[in-house]
């Protein structure tokens, strides 16, 4: 039986981890290929590394990291954050991601998912959304906004529209964040996320505003999430991937254990 | 021990190679050196993408490389598309030939309520005497990530359900594939190639 994946995601600035699943007895806090192999021991599904350096030089301590990280993981490892031509995504392919992660690239010029993807195959590719519902609006999931620069800047474009027109030019994923849930804690968005998940035929990983292991059963179920980013759940009650999949697997969520 | 890699520019080969050398094996790589798979010790053929990339080994002579090197018992294992190729053909890229050493069609997954691609990890249940299997337990999750599949026939080494069953292994003499990608399948992923690298004629 197919199962429902758990995401860690790191965070990283100039080769760091800034903000990722913290675990009570962290050991090497900063370090991306050591936390990376970590998730991965402790049942993580897959790793999102998500690379918030904006600067030029950047890239190549990028490559490093990519390319550290990758070495001894050996789940899905998808990379983020900066790739805004397909040259850039090839260089972190060769680097060891199996996957890539665009944005604010992907919304400027669409045609970018259609390029990683024939290189690549839509497997490859995963369009990341950053989500916004406005709640005056008539109908406030049809109606939600895609949002870019870290929810700042509106695009015009709407979310449901924009993950199936990423789906028909090759994504083979969409990475779907609430920013209205975001840091909240206060569970994720199941309404957007299964209006996305129903509209596409591709796997919606959800995330943004996981608090408790409940947030995690509702998205499964209620919000059709395929997957489901975990970012600081574990301040949580539980203290790893393995931890939380067993408690979603007792709520009857099916998951991949043992792992 | 030396494994031979085959490129057919489908996709990125890093992964796999990354796991044969954490495996202890030696890699070399071919896009088109028949030599190098004409003296092949073992040989694997990943791929994701699209069956027609494929075509790439017949204009290259690699399918007639890779089929002497079979006959002469060189260990074979084919990673999604390439387990995909050891069939007759792939409804994906009709025109395009497999390399037919099973007799069967790969064929998109039916219509039906669930997402296609099947993309994530799902569970195999083992036929008996599977030696690319041997130490997976029944019930251990691997990771796909595809929308074509091999039908369950009297070769298949191990069976997956996803709208219906289908083959995620498949094995007769030195000739294995796996759907699935072991390179990234975490522990079971490294036992199942760790046991075609041991694997003796």
């Amino acid at each position: 039986m197919i199962t429902k994946r758990i995401i860690a995601c790191l965070d990283v600035h100039d080769g760091r981890v800034v903000k990722g699943v913290q675990f009570v007895d962290i050991i090497d806090a900063g370090d991306p290929a050591t936390q990376a192999a970590r998730h991965a021991r402790e049942g993580a599904d897959e790793i999102v590394l998500l690379d918030i350096t904006a600067t030029h030089e950047g890239r190549q301590t990028l490559l490093d990291t990519v390319r550290r990280t990758a070495r001894e993981l050996f789940v899905p490892f998808c990379v983020g954050g900066g790739i805004r031509t397909a040259d850039d995504a090839a260089q972190v392919f060769e680097a060891g991601a199996d996957k890539v992660s665009v944005n604010s690239a992907a919304l400027a010029d669409p045609t970018l998912i259609d390029a990683i993807g024939r290189s690549f195959g839509a497997q490859a590719v995963v369009v990341a959304i950053d989500a916004r519902r406005d709640p005056e609006a008539v109908d406030p999931v049809r109606d939600a906004q895609v949002f870019v620069q870290g929810g700042r800047k509106l695009t015009g474009r709407r979310v449901v529209e924009w993950a199936r027109e990423a789906e028909a030019r090759g994504a083979g994923e969409i990475l779907l964040t609430s920013m209205n849930c975001d840091g909240t804690r206060t569970g994720f968005d199941c309404e957007l996320t299964a209006a996305v998940s129903k509209s596409v035929n591709i796997p919606v990983i959800a995330s943004g505003g996981a608090g408790t292991v409940a947030h995690f059963v509702d998205v499964f179920g209620r919000g059709k999430a395929d997957a489901a980013l975990a970012a600081s759940i574990f301040h949580f009650g539980v203290s790893s991937a393995r931890a939380l999949k067993e408690e979603l697997a007792k709520a009857g969520v099916s998951v991949r254990l043992p792992c | 021990m030396r494994v031979t890699v085959i490129d057919y520019k489908a996709g990125n080969l890093t992964s796999v190679l990354k796991a044969l050398h954490h495996l202890g094996a030696e890699t070399v790589v071919t896009d088109g050196d028949l030599a190098l798979v004409e003296a092949a010790e073992r040989i694997v053929l990943p791929g994701v993408g699209h069956f027609a990339a494929t075509e790439r080994l017949d204009a290259t002579g690699l399918t007639t490389a890779i089929r002497a090197a079979i006959a002469r018992g060189v260990p074979f294992l084919g990673i999604c598309v390439g387990m995909q190729w050891l069939y007759t053909g792939s409804g994906e890229a009709p025109n395009q030939p497999g390399l037919a050493h099973f007799a069967e069609l790969c064929a998109h997954f039916p219509e039906s309520k669930e997402k296609v691609p099947h993309v994530g990890w799902n569970s195999l249940e083992i036929r008996p005497n599977s030696r690319l299997l041997a130490g997976v337990e029944p019930g251990e999750y691997v990771y796909f990530t595809h929308s074509y599949k091999a039908p369950v026939t009297a070769d298949t080494a191990a069976t997956t359900y996803y709208i219906e069953p289908f083959a995620s292994a498949v094995e007769r003499g030195n000739v294995m594939g796996v759907q699935f990608h072991p390179e990234k399948s975490g522990a079971t992923g490294l036992k199942i190639l760790g046991n075609f690298l041991k694997w003796k004629g």
